[in-house]
């Protein structure tokens, strides 16, 4: 299960060659795949070659529908003046195939194995733009959700930072992360989730930390003009911009 | 006035700050439960509050521990995601800490405070509470302005240093105060003063600052110290059509009070927001009635930490 790819189509390649390595069957993206990184339109044949299943996020949305900007959900100044210039870049680069093929995507993915039934969205299974961090969501209501919307098992990414909470009735709640820019912990490594339905209740979900050929994307970046800012984050795991969107917690972890 | 001599209904419904034939917004889910512990009571008496609270308002009175953990228990089975504390200045209460540990363990708690009653002990009691949890605690303090120059004359004197070492302190026990400031200088100058504000953060030791601003609410003492809302400035029906009720506060909050539990933080004066005795009646509902709620449609929940100046609703 991989979160956002924001066009780190270095770290895709390695995500699925490192998921296959495991013995996964099925490959999922939670949306998001273009943004931060550069050359967007490189994501697209290895998704589809791969067969990799792919939910819209956000991002994806507003590339097809050709909004003004990303809808990410940041309502500081700053984390909008970089998510624009990213914005602006990834639209401009993205061909008009790729902008119909996202604006294919389904909103979600369900489907039931061994009596459970998995859910996988982008933000929530409510909004495509929210963020649901560890340290912002009570139990009674990450159980709540699961009830509402009919899932044992729901897979969400968009916060950038990978996640897991068992519920009091047995279901689960899984944050996969993304792929797309570290999280926030200082290793250049991205992360994806793998999932075990298969040896039985509870379902085991493993968070894999994935090194990738991190300094050939900040060369391609920098090649491309992108911000400094976003080649800091890549080279150092910390990140620079889009973190006043941070609660608490996970704002005190990161260096910024 | 009309041409007749006597006011109209809508005339005389305008100069209360009601709004006539308002539009009603329903309750999704309640994400957000607010306690205002002190009620109108705080220790400064801020020229822009639009609730005029003060040292000796007492429209509204404190809530106990033992009334915030009976909440706190039946906000569970309403699968609350967050908790408020507001007032007046919650930190007048003595149980405020008590009711803090007892909030992060169910959910994140954010308390909006003026920062000037921050003794050590307390602040080492709720940092070690917010290390132990899960859950964030968000301590947001209000300055409003860069200098004593900006803040003083609307906050009281010396407020701006008192605010600035509670912000320091907090800093120094590891939390991550949430500075916010309401706009009352022009808003062309929002980015120097932002730059300014920063710089001021950082001298006391706060690296990376996290700053909010806010537009102001003309109610209260406010509408006195600036102006009150005018004639066009309220929610209409027309207003809400493909517009994301998501952003008001009243779609995903309630405010409990010693005096009930109400639609939001900011409509407190007023009758009609005050929904019911308990959660459920609580429910139903909010008619957005009055020209307060103009502001929250324009810029989003600003009470919320995710509203503020800067974010586009519209």
């Amino acid at each position: 299960m991989f979160g956002g790819v924001y066009s780190n189509h270095i770290a895709l390649r390695a995500a699925i060659e490192d998921a296959r390595s495991r013995g996964a069957q099925g490959l999922y993206c939670l949306g998001d795949l273009g943004a931060f990184g550069p050359y967007p339109n490189r994501v697209f044949p290895i998704l589809i070659d791969a067969g990799v299943e792919v939910v819209r996020g956000n991002y994806d949305d507003s590339i097809s529908r050709g909004l003004e900007d990303c809808q990410c959900g940041y309502t500081d100044p700053r984390d909008n003046h970089f998510a624009r210039l990213s914005y602006q870049y990834t639209y401009r680069e993205t061909a008009p195939e790729w902008r119909r093929w996202m604006g294919g995507l389904p909103a979600s993915i369900r489907f039931e194995a061994r009596g459970t039934r998995v859910l996988m969205c982008h933000g929530s299974p409510r909004e495509i733009n929210e963020f649901l961090w560890e340290s912002t969501c009570s139990t009674q209501f990450l159980a709540h959700l699961l009830a509402e919307h009919a899932a044992d098992l729901v897979f969400v990414t968009h916060t950038g930072i990978h996640w897991q909470r068992a519920l009091p009735d047995g279901g689960l709640f899984v944050n996969v992360g993304v792929l797309g820019r570290p999280a926030n912990d200082g290793r250049t490594d991205v992360w994806y989730a793998l999932i075990d339905l298969a040896s039985g209740q509870p379902p085991r979900v493993e968070f894999i930390p994935l090194p990738y050929d991190h300094h050939g994307l900040a060369r391609e970046m920098r090649a491309e003009g992108l911000p400094e800012e976003f080649v800091e984050t890549i080279l150092t795991g910390w990140w620079t911009t889009c973190l006043e969107v941070l609660p608490a917690k996970e704002r005190a972890r990161g260096r910024f | 006035m009309s041409a007749g001599g006597s006011p109209t209904a809508g005339e005389r419904a305008s100069a209360e700050g009601r709004v006539v034939g308002a539009p009603l917004v329903a309750l999704g889910h309640l994400d957000t439960l607010w306690f205002q512990v002190t009620g109108t009571i705080c220790n400064l008496r801020c020229t822009h509050c639009f609730i005029s609270c003060a040292p000796d308002n007492h429209s509204f009175e404190f809530l106990s521990l033992a009334e915030v953990l009976g909440w706190l228990d039946r906000s569970r089975a309403m699968s609350v995601k967050e908790y408020y504390f507001t007032g007046g200045e919650p930190f007048m209460h003595a149980d405020l800490p008590e009711m803090l540990e007892a909030t992060l363990a169910l959910g994140p708690a954010s308390v909006l405070t003026n920062g000037t009653l921050l003794p050590e002990r307390t602040i080492e009691s709720i940092a070690r509470s917010a290390r132990r949890s899960t859950y964030s605690l968000e301590i947001r303090v209000s300055i409003d302005g860069p200098s004593a120059e900006t803040n003083d004359p609307i906050r009281g004197e010396g407020t701006f240093e008192r605010a600035l070492d509670g912000v320091r302190r907090l800093v120094e026990h590891g939390l991550l105060p949430i500075v916010t400031a309401t706009q009352v200088w022009d808003p062309a100058d929002d980015e120097p003063v932002r730059q300014d504000f920063v710089a001021q953060l950082r001298a006391i030791g706060y690296r990376h600052p996290r700053l909010k601003i806010l537009p102001s609410l003309r109610i209260g003492r406010e509408a006195v110290r600036a102006r009150g809302y005018g004639e066009g400035e309220r929610v209409t029906a027309e207003m809400l059509e493909g517009y994301d009720e998501r952003h008001l506060l009243c779609s995903s909050s309630r405010v409990v009070t010693n005096r009930g539990v109400y639609a939001c933080p900011i409509l407190l004066e007023t009758p009609t927001a005050r929904l019911g005795a308990d959660l459920d009646s609580a429910m139903r509902p909010v008619r957005l009635d009055r020209s307060a709620c103009h502001t929250c449609w324009l810029h989003g929940a600003i009470c919320s930490n995710y509203g503020g100046i800067g974010r586009d609703v519209t």
